[in-house]
């Protein structure tokens, strides 16, 4: 025992270091934590990220130089406060609080002391800073707008969060990232690629050369300018006219799938959100739960389309086979379902599909509608190839457009009817109001855009999208570059077109000719309801237009929604029938019509179901 | 006899672990104390260059003991003795302070520190006392003069104050085990550390309560012819529970802030996480940096002269107490484990050619050499991977520092001389 007894402690001594040795450098090691070690330091040098600019060329973001004031607190000598502090334009007690955090965060690194100072901040205070031991100035770079425009779909970059930190190891904490709209669709593309340095540090945090000589460092890759397919003077002319009212309006070219404009109203000023009181009119902004500035109503709203609808139930029918264009019906003044009459506007008499269209008669396409489904032995046979047409115009679906966010619509299958009503517990009457763009079908305005320019085009849409140039070159995604058919005929599209073009000679909307542009539309009036205090309450209908010109070469195709704009040719019509005439003629001629729809605003709508009093809807007087 | 014969006869295994150790040691000193102004290796004014003036005289200091007669060192140990603890006496007026510990003789080119020629003097000392004839150490008496043997420097140590270099004297009580000290003492010592660790980690209640039920096993599973020593037993458990009563008061009065921050941190006794992270960045600092800089080694390290860590001397005091770091860093596990294996190589060998002694103060010396050889490595290395608390004792061969590595090779070489010329012996 006595003579094996310190062999042993040897051996168990060195078994235990082992072991321990292991556990430290074999399994406790990962390869990654040797670029995270506190004696390395990477230093970043950030490309400039790239411009946007619009379809024509013209600049829309940019970027700005931006100066934040930075503090050394060990280095600071004692200084007139007073002065400095008057300087800076802050007072002196944050002066002395942001100083104190700055030391607790370190003597001895840099801490930002002010903020993104502005030029004309910066150029007075640079020829005094000598005077001040241990402040510079550093210079960095944020967006700069060339647009009060498009805050929504250009959306805006801000610091990474916690999530993106974890989604994407390439941030590090402080970075900027696009957030929302077409700076985080394009994000890589705009950002670049940073470069990196790696520094050997000490345990004071002191520079003491480079790591391996500078092997692993590589150097920046300049973030691309791209076109995006806007028009910067049609989008800037559409959110003029938005002005004071709510909704979204998108604007296609058929014959490329580019997205025109993108207006949602309300809408901000992206400058706001750049620069010191970001913080501040973001806050502003995301707590407006009623205008909702920053929700896209473009891509977002899912209001029912209403009657634009209709020309879509047109070409199914025509497709199917079960009417011509020739067929009529009579419009009572409305239709029956069961024995419940559901109203009409368009002054009764028979229709023919022209008339159907053009006096947007709801008895001729409760009828057309029937004809679909009672084609099939059973509504649910019926309603499926109705679903699939629907589908086949971008409806019921993300359509896949280059931006973030997107709402699908609905186009109501026999598995949503069930789930609503109860497994086979519903019938054909149940969903007569689709006919008329009604019920349950829904659609955000993208989606209307889209399925105009489909009709547009005659059978086919290209998916709509905002990018048109990364640095310098036509973009060649398939996806936005092939043709998604429609499951109609070509041949059946004419006779609704003509439809939709007479709307302008003699429909709804023949007070909002464009002189010298034929131009197809349709208009549409969308019942809406909404809760007070627990009750349904019915409020002023919901204007939609759709409408493309030239009609036989279309160059746009556009769907107007204005929330609780009351009938389709009021204020979407007016707004797509100038939009139309600013895009192709550069010039508007309809002063008139012009002033009207800068002028007026909705906002005592929007007041009246917050106003705590009865309220009238649909009031006829402007 | 001549210095031929016993070059031939000298243990070449033992010295070329020395030199291998000593080596592997120079090159982590050169890397954690390089500079880029001066990277020639005989630059005296850098402390890798000193390093090398200290390896050169070591070498001298080698030929010198193996050319000395064998018996000279068994002759003299007494008044070796005598003049280590006159010059450890000596440091509390002449005494020149470094880092807080009046330790050192300022010798102008040289710092000399007496506590190393002590370790020395005490095992050679020691050997004499337990060889001599008269001596019986299964008597009190004879027990307590050479306790006393390794107690005196000690004491004299401990005021400086060096508590750690103090402690390696207790481990020469290995010398005693080997030749008949009973092994009770052996498990008195384990059992009041335990006793003491538990007590901190679970409290008094627990450790009373656990032990209860130990001997109320034994007591259930002892042989019925066996019989109980009832009152030892019981007299047992109540010191037991008196010293466990005591740990709290000791450990809350008599211990200063910095004892009980390094136990907290060594047992864990501090609960909260984030707390238990703070201590390790504050007071554990130098093991944290330490058991970091190892762990980023990995398996094959970052090379010689890429640790970063060492480079940006982020372990405080890397090239003496925490040299093993280095080796850690930038030879990965590769080099570690290298280094454990010479280590416990060269033990094993030692203790081989201790058992081999014909002469028994040859073997003695030898378990005392082992002794404190071993304790330095143990908890040096202990300590530098985050297994033992603090305490600040060089790694023999290793660390930075003139005294250490000239005591340690004339403490190794000593007995190399006396294994040398076992054959001569005739007892």
């Amino acid at each position: 025992m006595k003579k094996i007894l310190l062999s042993s402690i040897i051996l168990i001594i060195g078994i235990t270091f082992i072991g321990r040795l292991s556990y430290l450098q074999i399994f406790s090691f990962s390869p990654d934590q040797v670029l995270d070690d506190s004696a390395i330091k990477a230093i970043y040098d950030y490309p400039e990220r790239g411009y946007i600019y619009d379809r024509n060329g013209k600049l829309m973001v940019a970027n700005q130089p931006a100066y934040d004031v930075m503090v050394i607190p060990r280095e600071v000598v004692p200084l007139d406060t007073l002065e400095f502090c008057s300087l800076l334009g802050i007072s002196k007690e944050k002066f002395i609080q942001t100083l104190n955090k700055a030391r607790v965060y370190s003597p001895r690194l840099p801490s930002v002391l002010v903020p993104q100072l502005s030029k004309v901040d910066y150029a007075s205070l640079q020829e005094k800073m000598r005077k001040y031991r241990g402040f510079y100035i550093q210079k960095r770079s944020l967006r700069g707008y060339v647009t009060h425009s498009g805050a929504n779909v250009l959306g805006y970059i801000s610091e990474v969060n916690e999530r993106d930190l974890e989604k994407n190891p390439y941030y590090v904490a402080g970075e900027l990232t696009g957030r929302t709209g077409i700076e985080k669709e394009y994000e890589e593309v705009l950002r670049g690629r940073k470069g990196v340095k790696y520094i050997q540090k000490d345990r004071f945090n002191r520079d003491i050369g480079p790591y391996k000589n500078g092997i692993l460092d590589t150097i920046p890759e300049q973030g691309k300018e791209i076109w995006v397919s806007l028009d910067k003077t049609l989008q800037e002319y559409g959110e003029k006219l938005m002005r004071g009212k709510r909704g979204g309006i998108v604007a296609i070219e058929p014959s490329s799938g580019e997205i025109l404009a993108l207006i949602s109203g309300p809408t901000y000023d992206p400058a706001l959100l750049v620069g010191r009181e970001r913080s501040k009119n973001y806050t502003k902004l995301y707590y407006d739960t009623i205008a909702k500035p920053t929700w896209d109503r473009s891509i977002l709203a899912e209001p029912s389309p209403g009657s634009p609808f209709k020309t879509l139930n047109a070409l199914v029918a025509l497709q199917e086979g079960v009417i011509q264009p020739e067929t009529k019906f009579r419009c009572y003044n409305g239709f029956f379902v069961g024995r419940k009459k559901r109203g009409c506007h368009c002054g009764g008499g028979v229709r023919n599909m022209t008339s159907g269209i053009y006096r947007s008669c709801n008895a001729y396409f409760a009828g057309t509608f029937r004809k679909i489904y009672e084609k099939y032995p059973t509504t649910d046979e019926g309603m499926d190839v109705w679903e699939k047409h629907m589908k086949s115009f971008g409806l019921g679906n993300y359509l896949g457009y280059d931006l973030p966010t997107g709402r699908r619509g609905r186009i109501p299958n026999k598995e949503y009817y069930d789930k609503v009503y109860g497994d086979n517990r519903w019938v054909s009457s149940f969903i007569i109001s689709n006919a008329i763009g009604q019920g349950e079908v829904a659609a955000t305005p993208i989606q209307l855009a889209n399925m105009t320019a489909a009709i547009a085009n005659r059978g086919h849409y290209f998916t709509p999208h905002v990018i048109k140039k990364i640095g310098g070159e036509n973009i060649s995604f398939p996806r936005f570059t092939e043709a998604k058919h429609t499951t109609i005929d070509k041949k059946h599209f004419e006779p609704v077109i003509q439809g939709m073009a007479e709307v302008y000679k003699k429909g709804t909307a023949k007070w909002l000719q464009v002189p010298g542009v034929e131009i197809a539309g349709k208009t549409g009036t969308v019942e809406n309801f909404t809760k007070i205090d627990g009750v349904r309450t019915q409020l002023t209908d919901h204007s939609v237009f759709i409408a493309f010109a030239p009609v036989d070469k279309p160059k746009i195709a556009i769907a107007v929604y204005i929330e609780n704009g009351y009938y389709g040719a009021r204020y979407a019509g007016h707004m797509a029938s100038l939009l139309i005439e600013k895009y192709l003629m550069g010039e508007i001629t309809r002063k008139d019509l012009e002033q009207r729809m800068l002028e007026k605003t909705l906002d005592h709508e929007y007041a009246k179901p917050y106003s705590g009093q009865p309220f009238k809807i649909n009031e006829y007087v402007w | 006899m001549s210095g031929r014969s016993v070059l031939k006869r000298v243990d070449w295994l033992t010295v070329l672990l020395y030199f291998f150790l000593v080596g592997i040691g120079w090159i982590n000193i050169y890397s954690s104390t390089f500079s880029e102004a001066s990277p020639s290796i005989f630059d005296f004014g850098q402390l890798y260059g000193k390093q090398l003036f200290f390896i050169g005289v070591s070498v001298i200091s080698i030929l010198i003991v193996l050319a000395l007669e064998a018996n000279f060192y068994e002759r003299f140990s007494s008044i070796l003795y005598i003049i280590s603890a006159i010059l450890l006496l000596g440091l509390f007026i002449f005494g020149k302070t470094i880092a807080g510990a009046t330790s050192w003789y300022d010798l102008g080119f040289f710092n000399l520190q007496p506590s190393e020629f002590a370790k020395i003097a005490t095992a050679l000392a020691l050997a004499k006392y337990l060889s001599d004839i008269q001596t019986d150490i299964k008597r009190r008496k004879d027990q307590f003069y050479a306790f006393l043997i390794i107690l005196i420097p000690a004491l004299l140590i401990i005021p400086q104050p060096d508590p750690g270099s103090a402690l390696v004297f207790f481990a020469l009580i290995f010398v005693l085990f080997r030749e008949g000290l009973p092994l009770i003492y052996l498990g008195i010592g384990l059992i009041t550390i335990m006793i003491f660790i538990t007590t901190l980690m679970f409290g008094t209640t627990w450790v009373g309560i656990v032990m209860a039920l130990l001997i109320i096993l034994f007591l259930l599973l002892k042989r019925s012819s066996f019989k109980v020593p009832i009152l030892p037993l019981i007299s047992f458990f109540i010191i037991a529970m008196a010293f466990s009563l005591s740990v709290n008061f000791v450990f809350n009065s008599v211990f200063e802030q910095r004892h009980r921050d390094r136990f907290s941190l060594w047992l864990r006794l501090e609960k909260d996480p984030q707390k238990l992270e703070q201590i390790r960045k504050t007071i554990g600092y130098n093991t944290y940096q330490s058991e970091k800089a190892i762990e980023s080694g990995g398996f094959f390290g970052k090379g010689f002269l890429e640790g970063t860590r060492t480079k940006g001397d982020f372990v405080p005091e890397q090239h003496t107490d925490f040299i093993f770091s280095t080796v850690g860093e930038e030879w990965g596990f590769v080099g570690t484990a290298t280094v454990v294996v010479l280590f416990t190589v060269l033990f094993l060998r030692l203790v081989y050619l201790a058992e081999r002694q014909k002469n028994a103060f040859s073997r003695m010396y030898g378990y005392g050499l082992i002794s404190i050889l071993l304790i330095h490595y143990f908890i040096n290395v202990g300590m530098v991977i985050g297994v033992l608390p603090t305490v600040g004792i060089p790694l023999p061969f290793f660390s930075y520092g003139g005294s250490g590595l000239l005591g340690f090779t004339i403490l190794l070489f000593i007995f190399l001389k006396l294994d040398s010329n076992r054959l001569n012996e005739w007892v």
